[in-house]
């Protein structure tokens, strides 16, 4: 799950994480109090949508008087902004944050995220603040420094010694920038994320540092036990669709193609996707339905698959282990008439009653589906039943 | 022959009594496992399925002996179940449970590393010696004895390519399940070379998938100290970037823990590699016939 920039400064703020002062906004209106309660001469109205790359899409403007926040503001409000990381079909910008001018005068990049091979946190620091980080990453790497954290240990002042040195940071500023280290580390640590990104991390020209950027994640599995995390849920930043199948425990993912695909297990679901590729077709989502794959996750399943209007097939592939396949087809029957099925669905059930299952289809002696005996033979079929062959 | 676990090995289930853990564990029985007892605090002294509650695992393994743990317990109790497990002198647990939290995961792994305890899991089907001994939850039916030993991130796909194994006329020695999580316990590079070293099995099958970079691990190890033939297929190769494909750990962030870039290295270490998984079974025909 993913938070906005002024969710996570609010979050960094508890933690003493130092953020440039800002509001939040919905209107025009609302932008020109948050500047005038804010104060100062330089104003900066910021798009809240999760994506990175909002400055370069036009969503970030500089503003020197309470006009041209208005201005700006009504400009940013209700565009949809297009960034490298939110597709061609951009998001809509419905809140924007006003923040404070700062006075730049070093950019750098922070980060922590789990290091999956090391079993630990790392924190990552680059003096290529501003920029996108992979980028970075891909042309010069040397300039990315990584400390690895035991959390049984935790941060220790050596870990943001060695950050600050390597950064070339003169030794007057090593302590702010360790304590500022040592505090992230804690946001990141205390409420399960799974990465915290700044970017610029700034020096001022006081000598403060400042995140004049901030992107969080989170662990999902953890947010039974991090409420005030749940609740900076967006949901109007998500897929619909994906929204609606979380809430019947189905896990969906839109893709672009036109064979739908409804699948048992996570693996199976992206070895379905791969083979009708592989097979000359384009998958049009990832669909797990779990390991029941009961009469009502399957409708439902058949419902949100449907939503999209590109699909012109439907391929189900279920390995029935624990759950028998004859209970699965006898679901699929039931699923066809709780929900109107208006293309040709190729069923694939392998398994536990396998046999049964396919005796049970045949004889339902519904029109449009169609028995597979393998996967291939499935992907093959469902490819051409969506080319209309 | 086999890996890990067989005939003898006793097994203990932590989350005994609920409804999960008593299912698979009757299923587990029937196949032939050893299962000796099970934990569930305050249950104590009780008998289910015909076999002693203990209130700790340390009971248990006093009690019975027990070497391996089968772990059912609800996410949020995952990590304080390994660390009983290993404070009480468990050597394998095998942990079912999907949904622990990555930070979890993190403390029980480190904790169950000091104390020798390997771990399988969490979020996995387990692992299966062919009519010998199965800890987890996959369909016992399907996994015929044979020479061939499986690693897989995804259950589902464990099944599938077990299956298509058996329908070219070989059979499983033992199929490990390492789940898809961020954080998991043995993977492909602490297994390969017991699968190297058991002379019942003549070839391996791994399946990754997408996110981190265990299988890029594997094929560096599979290069310097694999000799018998290995067949992989990577799942995702058709995953958007960024998107979370159903296992906690199957993302590809920053451009990094593609298909694409785990196939050419698995290639490069003279995998057979394929690119559908509806030909995992034909292609281990192939490399047996090579034999």
């Amino acid at each position: 799950m993913n938070i906005h920039e002024y969710q996570a400064k609010e979050l960094f703020k508890k933690y003493n994480v130092p953020t440039p002062n800002g509001h939040i906004a919905f209107t025009p209106e609302e932008a020109v109090r948050a500047a005038s309660d804010l104060g100062g001469s330089v104003w900066v109205v910021k798009a809240q949508i999760h994506a990175g790359g909002r400055g370069l899409g036009g969503g970030v403007k500089l503003a020197r008087s309470a006009a041209e926040v208005r201005e700006l503001a009504s400009e940013i409000l209700g565009m949809t902004l297009v960034t490298h990381q939110t597709g061609p079909e951009g998001k809509l910008v419905q809140k924007v944050y006003i923040e404070e001018g700062a006075d730049i005068q070093k950019e750098y990049y922070l980060g922590i995220l789990l290091d999956r091979a090391l079993e630990m946190p790392i924190m990552m620091a680059s003096t290529e603040g501003g920029m996108a980080i992979e980028d970075v990453a891909h042309n010069t790497p040397e300039k990315i420094i990584k400390v690895s954290i035991d959390p049984v240990t935790g941060f220790q002042g050596f870990h943001g010694r060695k950050l600050a040195f390597a950064l070339g940071l003169p030794k007057e500023d090593v302590n702010r920038f360790v304590k500022f280290a040592s505090a992230l580390y804690n946001v990141y640590m205390d409420n399960d994320a799974e990465m915290i990104e700044i970017n610029p991390l700034i020096k001022t020209g006081d000598g403060r540092f400042l995140a004049l950027d901030a992107k969080m994640g989170f662990d999902n599995n953890a947010l039974y036990r991090q409420e005030h995390v749940h609740e900076m849920r967006d949901l109007t930043e998500e897929e619909p669709t994906e929204v609606e199948a979380g809430k019947h425990d189905l896990s969906y993912i839109k893709l672009d193609g036109n064979v739908g695909c409804m699948v048992n297990g996570a693996g199976l679901a992206m070895g379905t996707m791969d083979t009708i590729n592989y097979e000359g077709g384009k998958p049009a989502n990832f669909l797990d339905v779990g390991g029941s794959a009961s009469a009502a996750t399957v409708a439902k399943g058949f419902e949100i698959i449907l939503k999209d209007p590109n699909v012109k097939a439907i391929f189900v592939n279920i390995f029935g282990g624990i759950v028998r396949c004859d209970r699965v087809a006898n679901g699929i029957i039931e699923a066809t008439k709780l929900t109107n099925v208006n293309v040709p669905v190729i069923v694939r059930l392998d398994g536990t009653n396998a046999i049964e299952a396919t005796e049970i289809l045949r004889n339902a002696g519904i029109k449009n589906i169609i028995a597979a005996t393998d996967l291939a033979d499935g992907a093959k079929k469902a490819v051409a039943a969506a080319k209309g062959e | 022959m086999s890996i890990l676990v067989n005939k003898d090995t006793k097994v203990i289930v932590q989350g005994f009594t609920g409804k999960e853990g008593s299912f698979h564990a009757e299923q587990c029985l029937a196949y032939g496992t050893k299962i000796m007892g099970g934990v569930t605090p305050g249950k104590g002294g009780q008998e289910h399925l015909g076999l002693p509650v203990f209130n700790t695992v340390r009971d248990a393994v006093v009690a019975t002996g027990a070497t391996v743990s089968m772990i059912f317990v609800p996410p949020a109790f995952v990590a304080d179940a390994v660390m009983e497990a290993a404070d009480a002198g468990i050597t394998m647990a095998v942990i079912i449970t999907e949904g622990a939290p990555v930070k979890d995961m993190m403390y029980a792994k480190a904790y169950a590393t000091k104390k020798d305890m390997m771990t399988i899991g969490p979020n996995c089907p387990g692992i299966i010696t062919a009519d010998e001994c199965k800890i987890g939850i996959m369909p016992g039916f399907i996994f015929k004895k044979g020479s061939i030993g499986l690693i897989s991130k995804s259950g589902t796909l464990t099944y599938e390519s077990a299956n298509q194994v058996v329908k070219e006329g070989f059979g499983i020695t033992t199929a490990v399940g390492i789940g898809g999580d961020p954080i998991i316990g043995l993977s492909y590079k602490q297994l390969l070379p017991m699968f190297e070293a058991d002379p019942e099995t003549k070839a391996i099958v791994m399946i990754g998938e997408i996110g981190g970079d265990l299988e890029i691990q594997a094929a560096a190890y599979i290069k310097e100290h694999i000799t018998k033939p290995v067949v992989a297929f990577i799942a995702g190769q058709t995953a958007p970037e960024g998107k979370r494909m159903g296992h906690a750990g199957a993302i590809i962030s920053g451009g990094a823990g593609t298909a694409a870039e785990k196939m050419a290295a698995l290639t490069a270490a003279g995998v057979t590699v394929v690119v559908s998984p509806a030909d995992i079974g034909k292609a281990v025909a192939e490399v047996m016939k090579k034999l």
